[in-house]
């Protein structure tokens, strides 16, 4: 999951401090593994470098802990193609597929594009393994039906989420 | 044959219609329809090349069978148009829709098709029969259906006596019989587990690819629609064609 682009699109919102940014992910996105300080600012010192974010204002005293960051409009750029770029296929995706709608949804894009062009590329690669089974011999179809039944369950999941998303951008919104 | 019964032939811009490539087959252009209050469509366009496999895919109560149901001329969108080889089938009459679909497509449903009092050879023979074929040549075609989906040793049972993945065979048999231009298949899987599922959409694929026919396939399975060579996204009545974009590239909403 990639926490550059995932900080960006929680800028989106707005300026915030890296303390501030750390809570936001843990709340949303860190379920399994909350960041450390030390991946906020290594991440934000890159996304600075990159012109991605600015420092928008500094506290009295030192350190990094005092610097507000505000994303640019090279950031909002960097964000729109990650979001409209779909993931590559493979199984557990789902941490990354999952930051991909909140996030959509939050700066009020269409996050039924982040399902829709991600559908397409998960159908792209099971048409591949679908062709490969039926010239395969009886190994060759096992293994690729594995490989279909995880993207088929990444899909349902999909599928599923984009049911859900007038409730999950009522959430997000809150 | 009268051009009733193959209404392309019997329209001016196509004396010979060829079957080009890159023309579409079937095409839906701008479909609406409601069902009293309720709107089943609200916009949705698909174009079917011949030999295609096309896949519509979307949550239930889309509008996935209703659009199905547009393209093959059992209802009539209530605006917009639906193109059958350059003929516009929406603005026929029932009686020629009817024999349009009699000589031209196929249909495979999720259940229940099959007529339970005839045996599965019957009712595979039973479209050749209503196209006005002698009983022995379409008995004769209908083993040979029968025999390539694999249930040959059928024929003489009655669909209540066989399983519902032998049902699919033989419906799918029936549906291709008649040497159709275009399949229509809602849910051909749905009542099947994995096994029989792959089955059926393997003898479907097989069968058009051989017959040069065309298929729209509904389903909500990604592993079925993995046979497609094309989905198509239908929500809330409206079709969103990705492949025809050109893949998935670019964030920006177009159709919002
Ligand atoms: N004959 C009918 N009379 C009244 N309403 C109908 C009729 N057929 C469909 N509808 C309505 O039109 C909408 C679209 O239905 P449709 O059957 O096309 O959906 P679908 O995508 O095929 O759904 P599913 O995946 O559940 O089969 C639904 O709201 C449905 O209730
Ligand atoms: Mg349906």
């Amino acid at each position: 999951m990639s926490i550059g682009h995932t900080l960006l699109g929680l800028l989106e919102g707005g300026p915030r401090h890296g303390y501030d940014l750390k809570r936001a992910y843990d709340e949303r996105f860190g379920q399994d593994r909350p960041l450390h300080y030390g991946q906020v600012y290594s991440t934000l010192s890159r996304l600075l470098r990159n012109g991605l974010v600015e420092v928008e204002g500094v506290e009295p005293g030192g350190g990094p802990e005092r610097k507000r960051y505000a994303i640019t409009d090279a950031g909002i750029t960097d964000v729109e193609q990650w979001l409209g770029t779909p993931e590559n296929p493979e199984p557990y995706l789902h941490n990354t597929l999952y930051a991909k709608v909140v996030l959509a949804l939050m700066s009020g894009r269409a996050a039924t594009e982040v399902l829709d062009s991600q559908r397409s590329a998960h159908l792209r690669l099971m048409r591949e393994l679908t062709r490969r089974k039926a010239g395969g011999d009886l190994a060759d179809q096992l293994v690729c039906d594995h490989a279909l039944f995880h993207l088929e369950a990444d899909l349902r999941w999909l599928e599923l989420t984009a049911a859900r998303l007038d409730q999950l951008a009522a959430e997000v919104r809150r | 044959m009268t051009s009733a019964t193959h209404p392309a032939a019997g329209t001016h811009e196509s004396e010979k219609p060829e079957e080009d490539d890159a023309a579409p087959l079937l095409e839906a252009v701008g479909l609406r329809k409601s069902f009293g209050p309720t709107p089943a469509l609200a916009g949705a366009s698909v174009s079917v090349r011949p030999g295609e496999i096309i896949a519509l895919m979307g949550p239930s109560g889309s509008g996935k069978s209703t659009l199905l149901h547009c393209l093959a001329g059992i209802l009539v969108p209530d605006a917009g148009v639906v193109r059958y080889r350059g003929t516009e089938i929406s603005a026929l009459s029932e009686t020629r829709r009817s024999a349009l679909r009699r000589s031209e497509f196929g249909f495979v449903f999720q259940f229940g098709q099959l007529v339970p009092e005839l045996s599965c050879l019957e009712n595979v023979a039973l479209p050749s029969r209503l196209g006005g074929m002698d009983r022995r040549a379409a008995e004769r075609r209908a083993r040979e259906w029968l025999d390539r989906l694999e249930v040959a040793d059928l024929a003489g049972k009655r669909p209540g006596e066989i399983s519902g993945g032998q049902g699919q065979r033989v419906a799918m048999a029936r549906a291709l019989v008649t040497g159709p231009r275009v399949v229509f298949a809602d849910e051909p899987t749905g009542a099947l587990d994995s096994l029989n599922g792959e089955h059926v959409m393997r003898s479907l694929v097989a069968a058009a690819a051989e017959t040069g026919a065309a298929v729209v396939l509904v389903t909500h399975e990604p592993r079925v629609a993995a046979y497609s060579d094309r989905e198509v996204v239908v929500r809330d009545g409206r079709t969103r064609d990705l492949s025809a974009e050109g893949g998935a590239t670019g964030g920006a909403a177009r159709e919002r």
